[in-house]
């Protein structure tokens, strides 16, 4: 059992709700109105620094009365140790939980996947649209227990509307025209950008 | 591949439109042969891969199978200078505006080979995302099966292509018409889309959804 669970107990009492090993992974459950403070904890505080978001996804059970799980894989690079933190929405409720791209920037493409798979909603983050399906996509949300696999509308249908859309509508401005906001982008980016990946101008070999 | 090429889909190209007057003599079955002989050695094919397909198809075009003995050496990566579409892979449909979009920029006389089952099919894909057969968005003159096929299957395929572009004749104008998506945006009645879009196999038991 990993040592973070003990803690993440005794300082989050009403945070906490419970927690499990599985195959050799800990599990904390966390209430979803302390994910925000208890996941900054876990980044910040030197003796957990799980500096390392590897990915957010969810879980929806067959069981129409188990809730749905939304799952954070976070993992300390200098500790080597990952840790699991699951929160637990109510499906008769807002699937709704709080974004974390403020803690990591990393986030962004993982809760829009988690948005776009299972229609969970993220409180305060900056660009929430659809990532893998396109954006006029009516048919709902395709990892949903309710779905049907072959989705919703007929083949026909689904054609018909693939075909009359317009591929580029997909990206968003910046993301088509990252050369032309060059000069609307921050100093510090427009900075790294002009020197490349490694910061540095490259000189010449030789010299 | 079953129904799809017993010439139950009616493109609009073909369909109702009037053969040419020129009826075929010494000069044009000449010229036909000239002008097959040059198109069919000198296919150019416009690769477009999307899955493991595209590995064998690579493997064709590499030294072992060596593509360029059949007049396939130089590989167009623009639609504009190509002459065979070559799908190598699933199509999802988020991806069947950019196919689409790649046919209609090719110059006639162009070909299409759906090369795999997923290409031909939907494959093992018979889910929300994925088209179930090409020829439900682009016309498609030789299907390969396969999963993916040998490079030899694929060869086979090129070979029949050439074989089909050696029986065509310029008095018949119409095979050459640009063929275009009707008012609803599809190229095909829905109801035969849906048709051919249906389960087969393995997959007709796969209705379950929660």
């Amino acid at each position: 059992m990993n040592s973070s669970a003990e803690v993440l107990r005794k300082r989050f009492p009403d945070g906490f709700v419970r927690t499990k090993e599985s195959c050799g992974d800990t599990i904390v459950y966390v209430r979803k109105d302390a994910l925000g403070e208890i996941l900054e904890f876990l980044r910040d505080d030197p003796d957990q620094e799980y500096n390392y978001l590897v990915d957010i996804t969810a879980v929806e059970y067959r069981d129409p009365e188990k809730p749905i799980e939304v799952v954070y894989e976070l993992f300390s690079l200098g500790r080597k140790t990952p840790l699991r933190i699951k929160v637990e929405l109510d499906k008769n409720a807002t699937l709704e939980v709080d974004s974390v791209v403020s803690l990591w920037q990393g986030a962004n493409w993982l809760e829009r996947e988690v948005f776009d798979m299972f229609g969970i909603s993220f409180k305060g983050h900056p660009d929430l649209r659809r990532i893998l399906m396109w954006e006029t996509y009516a048919e709902g949300h395709p990892l949903r227990k309710d779905f049907p696999l072959r989705g919703r509308f007929s083949r026909s249908e689904q054609v018909r509307q693939a075909l009359n859309s317009n591929p580029e509508s997909h990206y968003s401005m910046e993301e088509l025209s990252i050369a032309d906001a060059y000069h609307e982008l921050p100093d510090e980016m427009r900075d790294r950008l002009a020197k490349g990946e490694r910061g540095v101008i490259p000189e010449p070999e030789g010299t | 591949m079953g129904v799809k090429d017993q010439g139950l889909i009616e493109t609009p190209g073909t369909a109702g439109s009037v053969v040419s007057s020129v009826s075929p003599n010494w000069i044009t079955t000449k010229l036909d042969f000239l002008v097959n002989w040059g198109r069919s050695n000198s296919l150019w094919p416009m690769p477009f891969g999307t899955a493991c397909c595209a590995i064998e198809f690579m493997a064709t075009a590499a030294s072992r199978y060596d593509l360029s003995r059949f007049g396939m050496e130089r590989m167009s990566f623009s639609p504009r200078q190509a002459d065979v579409l070559i799908c190598a892979g699933r199509l999802p449909f988020k991806l069947a505006p950019v196919i689409r979009k790649i046919y209609d920029q090719m110059p006639q006389p162009k070909w299409v080979i759906s090369m795999g089952a997923c290409a031909s099919t939907g494959g093992i894909f018979d889910t929300y995302a994925m088209v179930q057969g090409i020829d439900t968005v682009v016309p498609v003159d030789v299907y390969v099966p396969g999963c993916p096929p040998r490079p030899e299957g694929l060869l086979y395929g090129i070979l029949m292509l050439q074989k089909k572009v050696r029986g065509e004749t310029l008095a018949d104008s119409a095979i050459r018409e640009e063929e275009l998506l009707d008012e609803k945006g599809l190229r095909m009645p829905p109801s035969l889309v849906d048709e051919i879009s249906e389960p087969f196999g393995n997959s007709i038991h796969q209705t379950r959804s929660a």
